[in-house]
């Protein structure tokens, strides 16, 4: 929902679910928490904790971390509790 | 149609329940609170369909009812003075979040001192938020201007919240026979409320959001002020519709009493009026060419009606039933804006009159209406003078 | 495999302003989990203002009503006079404001609100300052606690005043149900606000938020701070439904309430006196609490 002058602007501020989507947060990340997936158990509290809704839940029942939207604070390393995923500096 | 000698607070009830309001929100204040105590009558009598929300402010009376608005439903507040400058944050909320909210506003002096008499300057101090404001002469046209309001706030051209005030006594508690329309003809008159933003769960709409100086702020800002010039001519058609099924009208945003061929040209509004267009029938009849303008409308302000009324007269009197501190009377300073350049006559007056509920009489407009005589004969003397200070 | 413990569809999306780590999303998130779509939220000035983003976009998937500071309690209050005068009966009511917005300039209106028995859900998410202008002390900020209009200085000018019960507040004006919940507990949290959902009249739940900018910790430490302040007994875990109080998260090994200031910043100057004095306090409120848990027993 791009407007191009006043004329596009709606006549109050409303705004409409075309959402924050396009506002990626994954650029603000310092830290990148890289899974280890062989000691996942999937208890998906990793997937609970994540304040931006950055953890996928895939079709297979593994998780993914979503890079484009993760802003790297590491509330899932620090909760899972098999130590799957670890915190690396961003290139 | 039928017929009651009522108040003015009353009557606004009237149009109240008339208008089919779904949503009342309020908090008590002299002189407004008879209005909503009569809407309470009406509530628990059955006689109206609607929420009333007893809340703990006036602030949360204007709060709830923004809120209403946006969910879908028809509103409605009153209050005056101090409940008015309570309410002025969320005056801006309500032009900002285009809720056609309506309010009767009593007139009413600010303290300190304590003074519940009238005086305009609680509803000009909200002059800057975005409120369509109205100001009554009669208990019928309170009621009449009631449902011509709704009209105009929830066109789609305009959706903007509007107030009418009414001079605190002088309108709120004086009784005086009001036809009261049938429910009928408001009915065909005033459509329910459709607002274009209500509540959808499958679309859901955030209201309100941030916006930054880069991006739209400026914009919505601009479309209030679009919105507040739809709605004069909304204000001109909805109050001729208004006249040819109820009967009568007011001449949209500025009555001209007498005014074509007027010398000396009054304007002023609000009762004060009613004795000004008898102190002008009386001039006339001493020969004098007397005429007044009685401003109906103060936002949005007519300009060009003013400029288009005033070509004739030599001499142009503003009464304020206020005062800007460190300037003139409110009125004063937006005619003397909306003239510059405009008209021949240079000999514009400021008279200062009814601070705190001052009676302003026959005898106060006849000392106005000399003091311009001697204004087009001699020359203006002062260009503000408070009218009955105890000097 | 096990299964999620909470329900997995989301109402509220990503992309938000939230600062890394911030615990007001995950109250939000699971606020909704709870609620489902049919729900309308008004949210007055805090970080949760921001937080959805800018104009014109949204990251909730429901109605969202911005209002003023102090108004949420009349903001609801006309919503769901609306939603009434419509006669749509299948929608729930939520205000959702920060401890300033609660505690302080709004509780007139949330008091007005509760008072007059109006059928909404009033989620004050906690985190005891106000963290959007930039950390300010409010009511709801602890004792000894640090923010930038309490600085310790040369005259340890820290918060000295104990934070202010709100639930307790508005018990006393007996609402049919009042409740803390944590973000480190959102079964807990779910389950609560379900309950909520049920009950008519009006409900009031406090939600423990950290904010790790404000309370200058690293910002993994979210969940852990917040699951510390309950093992402490900093931060209860109970509800009060019609008086009747329960605890719903026992607390069996209490941990000393050093353990939780020590992980913050924002208690660094405390020496071991004041220390002293908070778990003093702390254990004092909890007693308090297990003797009302007794006493209402068996109402």
């Amino acid at each position: 929902m791009a407007f191009k002058s006043v004329k596009d602007v709606p006549l109050g501020p409303y705004c409409h679910l075309e959402s924050t989507l396009i506002n990626k947060t994954g650029e603000w990340r310092n830290m990148r928490p890289v899974l280890d997936r062989s000691k996942c158990i999937r208890c998906y509290i990793c997937w609970k904790f994540c304040p931006d809704v950055a953890i996928k839940i895939l079709p297979d029942g593994n998780i993914e971390h979503d890079y484009e939207f993760c802003k790297g604070c590491g509330i899932c390393a620090n909760e899972c509790p098999k130590k799957a995923i670890t915190m690396v500096r961003e290139e | 149609m039928v017929k009651k000698v009522i108040t003015g607070n009353s009557a606004a009830a009237y149009g109240v329940k008339l208008a089919r309001v779904q949503v009342v929100s309020a908090y008590p204040i002299t002189p407004q609170t008879t209005v909503v105590e009569k809407l309470a009558d009406f509530v628990a009598n059955g006689e109206l369909n609607a929420r009333f929300v007893n809340v703990e402010s006036e602030h949360s009376a204007l709060a709830a009812l923004i809120s209403a608005s946006l969910g879908g439903a028809r509103t409605f507040t009153a209050t005056s003075a101090h409940g008015l400058a309570l309410m002025h944050e969320m005056m801006h909320w309500a032009a900002g979040a285009r809720t056609p909210v309506v309010m009767v506003n009593v007139n009413r002096a600010m303290g300190p001192p304590w003074n519940i008499w009238a005086e305009m300057t609680d509803s000009i101090a909200q002059r800057d938020t975005g409120w369509i404001q109205f100001y009554g002469e009669s208990n019928q046209e309170v009621l009449d201007t009631m449902i011509q309001l709704y009209r105009i706030c929830e066109d789609k051209e305009v959706m903007l919240p509007g107030m009418i005030c009414e001079d605190a006594f002088y309108l709120s508690h004086t009784v005086l026979p009001v036809d009261i329309p049938e429910q009928e003809d408001v009915d065909r008159f005033l459509p329910p409320f459709e607002s274009a933003y209500k509540l959808d769960f499958d679309n859901p709409v955030s209201i309100g959001s941030l916006s930054m100086p880069h991006q739209w702020y400026m914009e919505l800002r601009y479309k209030i002020a679009e919105s507040m010039e739809n709605a004069r001519k909304k204000i001109v058609e909805v109050d001729r519709e208004f006249g040819k099924i109820f009967g009568r009208s007011y001449s949209g945003l500025v009555e001209n009493y007498r005014g074509d061929d007027a010398d000396l040209l009054l304007i002023c509004a609000g009762t004060m009026a009613s004795t000004a267009k008898d102190v002008v029938d009386e001039m006339r009849n001493e020969g004098v060419k007397a005429g007044l303008l009685r401003l109906r409308v103060f936002r949005p302000f007519p300009n060009a009606e003013i400029v288009n009324l005033v070509q004739n007269a030599k001499v142009i009197g503003v009464a304020d039933r206020s005062i800007s501190f460190g300037n003139q009377g409110p009125f004063f300073t937006e005619i003397k804006g909306a003239l510059y350049g405009k008209i021949p006559t240079k000999l514009l007056k400021n008279y200062i009159v009814g601070i705190g509920g001052r009676d302003v009489t026959t005898n106060t407009l006849k000392s106005i209406f000399r003091n311009m005589a001697s204004i087009k004969d001699h020359g203006l003397d002062e260009e503000v003078t408070w009218v009955d200070l105890k000097r | 495999m096990a299964k999620p413990t909470i329900p997995t569809e989301e109402y509220m999306l990503s992309g938000h302003m939230a600062c890394l780590g911030c615990g007001a999303p995950l109250a939000m998130r699971y606020l909704l989990k709870a609620l489902g779509k049919r729900t309308v939220v008004s949210i007055p000035a805090c970080c949760w203002a921001v937080i959805p983003g800018v104009f014109p976009y949204t990251n909730l998937k429901v109605p969202l009503v911005y209002t003023a500071f102090e108004v949420t309690g009349a903001s609801i209050s006309g919503l769901r006079a609306a939603i009434d005068a419509r006669g749509i009966k299948d929608v729930n009511v939520v205000g959702f404001a920060g401890d300033g917005g609660t505690a302080d300039i709004g509780i007139q209106a949330l008091s007005g609100a509760v008072e007059r028995g109006e059928n909404i859900i009033y989620m004050c998410y906690d985190n005891e300052a106000y963290m959007n202008t930039g950390i300010q002390r409010s009511s709801l900020t602890p004792f000894g606690a640090w923010t930038t209009t309490t600085p310790v200085g040369k005259t340890k000018f820290w918060q000295k005043t104990q934070k202010k019960n709100m639930v307790e507040i508005m018990v006393a004006h007996r609402i049919p149900y009042a409740a803390t919940v944590s973000v480190a507990y959102p079964e807990d949290f779910i389950n609560k606000v379900r309950k909520a959902a049920g009950i008519p009249g009006p409900k009031y739940i406090h939600a423990f938020a950290p904010c790790p900018t404000g309370w200058r910790m690293p910002p993994e430490k979210t969940i852990e701070i917040a699951r510390l302040a309950t093992d402490s007994c900093v931060f209860p875990i109970y509800e009060v439904e019609y008086g009747k109080y329960k605890i719903t998260r026992k607390v069996v090994n209490k941990k000393p309430v050093a353990d939780y200031l020590k992980m913050q910043g924002r208690f660094s100057h405390l020496g071991e006196e004041e220390m002293k004095q908070i778990q003093e306090y702390v254990d004092r409120e909890w007693e308090l609490l297990l003797k009302k848990e007794e006493f209402t027993k068996e109402w």
